[in-house]
């Protein structure tokens, strides 16, 4: 499918129909019919069998039900499940998704690219690029783009990316995942943890947390030390509470300090006053505290998850991922033929508009783009019956289980008539139903050439 | 070679050496934009290829971009294995069947058909050309279904054969839209001497039609041939099994397979490559031929 876009429409220098002289040496009607048939024949049969015929059977077929044509005549039964079922109306909301959003991104990306590369020479290498995905298939395409998309940021490149994005904004915390080791903690409503019992100065806090592997203690930990407390100040630990043998809620020896961890002290009105980081051996302090009531805190920002990348090939995204991958492929198809037009306008149109002194801009938006009008709509209407017909993408891209969020006509109708539910009924109306979406561009084709018969 | 036909070359005005140096400069940032652009445009691909030289260990838990810190994850494992899979060679083998054998007959029967559409006299010629352009739209979901029954009740249900027919009979509308448009350009007098020289018309496809019809010939193999090799879905519903349902096959166990499938995929795209870089240009004039020119 993916090298079908070329029924595209008349070639406006071509010659014109019916310009076949009489030939000399006549032989006869009857005999210059005969010649005719021994070159057509062969064409008009396969053309006959594979395209004519089954035209007219699918169209009746649709009206009988999943059982064939005796005793099962159905009327328009199967185009009522086409609009009712869940999984068909949601490949015709997706298909009107892609409709809107493909040919147009395709024809503006196509008539950028084909303006930027016009006037540069070694453009060749970056049209080559934008041109490859082309000559791949789709289904391959599929895959190709099924590892860019991989959920895990470490496997993924587009969630690896958008990591290092996030990482630079919302930095991961110090600890994934950790539980106060007494009850003398209790969890704020931030997603942070704080000391139930206050403090004035001169106090010691005791954070102890629990529930994380070794491997979760932060780079640099040292044994965990219990600090004194000190007049007009707040001093604390916080630490991994947890050896063999040793009491929750004491420091006991094997316990690691949890360096880097951020500690407020808040007031009792839960206003943060003071806030630091512990160190290697968890011991934290705050000086200079005013005289009053006051709350040790570990901030929320300790414990904020790392990024765990988008869910792409999940059930809300993969109709965006499918559009992405998509326009990646038909973007070089856009700027080749965009760009032939481009090549073939009148320069001195364009030279006289910059010697009036219109800006490029406007040399652009009103010479341009007004002359390359027929070129960018044989692309948009192209375009619109790709996308109708859009298959091998989304069944190689979607996984299975999202499938049916992804689906769309084409796709429909084939797992309506041979994935398993095996309704040739309905697969037939489907099929009909994709056959009228394209049946405008068949009436804009035919009357195109008439006109230049 | 160009994609596209060269610009018209302007009688470039004389520039002062101030002028061109603005102009060298107010251009950087758009070649940086180029060149950036390109190669984001290239990632995918190049991340599949990387990506089929990996063991599936590593694939488990690290991405590809990987193999730039450590260049001695690429290994040929995965292509050796798949070398001595007796199932992708076969595939291999009917992907090449299907894609030459039907290229070759939409080629024949296309181009007797268009010289007879554009050069011989005969009622209702018009029409019928009319009638076959309008079959270029038909997508082909509406022969699924028929040709199903047609094969299975005639015994060639799962038969290369009964794709290669079937990709020929999607594929001539557009090969006769194609060749009868090109072989009506070819000049009269050519024609018509020979016909005065005593050529029959068989002669004169063969010995005339042919040779001058050969940049839209080649364009039309091309297309048919990259269109066939690159098919799923005919083959998917006619139980063949060419190379894309090979793999499509194994997607089930993505992850757990990808060693299998990121190399088959990409052995499934050299030959299309190779094709598109060796014959480039005649694929955008099937491309502008079918829709501008």
């Amino acid at each position: 499918m993916l090298l079908r876009p070329l029924w595209g429409g008349g070639t406006p220098g071509a010659p014109r129909l019916g310009g076949a002289p009489p030939a000399s040496g006549d032989p006869g009607r009857l005999g210059r019919s005969l010649t005719g048939a021994f070159f057509l024949a062969p064409a008009l049969f396969m053309v006959g069998v594979w395209l004519v015929y089954p035209t007219v059977y699918t169209i009746v077929r649709s009206f009988f039900g999943p059982n064939g044509f005796v005793g099962s005549w159905v009327g328009v039964h199967n185009y009522k499940t086409l609009f009712t079922t869940s999984t068909l109306t949601t490949a015709i909301k997706n298909n009107a998704i892609w409709v809107a959003v493909v040919p147009a991104l395709v024809v503006a990306l196509g008539l950028i690219f084909a303006v930027l590369t016009e006037r540069v020479r070694w453009a060749v290498a970056f049209k080559t690029a934008i041109f490859l995905p082309m000559a791949i298939s789709a289904f391959a395409t599929g895959v190709t783009w099924r590892i860019m998309y991989q959920q895990d940021p470490g496997v993924g490149a587009i969630n690896a990316l958008a990591k290092s994005i996030s990482g630079v904004f919302s930095p991961a915390g110090v600890l994934s995942q950790a539980f106060p080791s007494t009850s003398a903690l209790q969890a704020t409503p931030g997603g942070g943890l704080e000391l139930k019992a206050p403090l004035a100065p001169g106090g010691v806090a005791r954070l102890g947390l629990v529930g994380m592997p070794v491997s979760g203690v932060p780079k640099g930990a040292v044994q965990a030390v219990l600090p004194t407390a000190h007049p007009g100040q707040i001093v604390g630990v916080v630490w991994r509470d947890f050896s063999p043998g040793g009491k929750p809620g004491v420091v006991d020896k094997g316990e690691l300090g949890l360096p880097g961890v951020t500690v407020q002290l808040e007031t009792a009105a839960g206003k943060t006053v003071k806030s630091t980081t512990a160190k290697p051996d968890g011991t934290f302090d705050f000086t200079g505290v005013a005289p009053g009531s006051y709350r040790a805190a570990i901030g929320a920002r300790t414990f904020a998850k790392p990024f765990g990348g988008f869910s792409w090939l999940g059930p809300d995204l993969i109709t965006p991922s499918l559009l992405i991958a998509y326009i990646w492929i038909w973007a070089g198809f856009a700027m080749v033929v965009i760009g032939a037009g481009l090549a073939a306008m009148p320069r001195d149109v364009l030279e006289a508009a910059r010697t009036d002194g219109a800006s490029e801009w406007q040399v652009f938006r009103r010479v341009t783009v007004p002359l390359l009008a027929p070129v960018l709509s044989v692309v948009f209407v192209t375009m619109i019956i790709n996308v109708l017909k859009v298959f091998d993408l989304v069944i190689s891209l979607a996984p299975e289980s999202v499938q049916s969020n992804a689906n769309v006509i084409a796709l429909a109708m084939w797992r309506t008539a041979f994935g398993g539910e095996n309704d040739f009924g309905t697969g037939s109306a489907i099929a009909v139903f994709l056959f009228l979406l394209v049946l405008p561009v068949l009436a804009l084709n035919v009357r195109r050439f008439k006109r230049e018969a | 070679m160009a994609l596209a036909a060269p610009a018209i070359e302007m009688p470039a005005p004389r520039e002062r050496a101030a002028a061109k140096a603005v102009r060298v400069m107010t251009k950087a940032p758009l070649r940086v934009f180029l060149v950036v652009l390109g190669l984001l445009w290239l990632v995918p691909t190049f991340g599949l290829f990387i990506t089929s030289i990996l063991p599936q260990s590593t694939l488990a838990t690290q991405g590809w971009w990987q193999i730039f810190s450590k260049p001695s994850l690429a290994t040929w494992s995965n292509y050796h294995a798949l070398l001595h899979n007796q199932g992708l060679i076969s595939a291999l083998e009917t992907t090449a069947y299907i894609a030459v054998g039907n290229t070759v007959l939409v080629v024949v029967l296309g181009a007797m058909a268009g010289y007879a559409l554009a050069w011989l006299e005969f009622p209702g010629r018009d029409w019928l050309f009319i009638g076959i352009v309008g079959l270029l739209v038909v997508p082909l979901q509406m022969a699924l279904i028929p040709m199903f029954r047609l094969y299975d009740s005639v015994g060639i249900y799962g038969t290369v054969f009964s794709i290669i027919l079937f990709h020929v009979g999607f594929g001539l509308p557009f090969a006769i839209f194609l060749l009868r448009n090109f072989f009506v350009g070819i000049p009269k007098d050519i024609l018509e001497s020979a016909r005065i020289d005593g050529a029959n018309e068989l002669l004169i496809f063969v010995r005339l039609m042919l040779p001058l019809g050969l940049p839209a010939i080649a364009s039309l193999a091309i297309f048919q041939f990259l269109w066939t090799w690159n098919d799923l879905i005919v083959s998917l519903t006619f139980g063949v099994q060419p190379i894309t349902v090979w793999i499509f096959g194994q997607l089930r166990e993505f992850g757990t397979s990808i060693d299998v499938i990121a190399p088959a995929s990409f052995i499934s795209l050299v030959v299309p490559l190779c094709v598109f870089f060796a014959f480039q240009r005649y694929f955008v004039q099937g491309l502008l031929a079918g829709s501008v020119k």
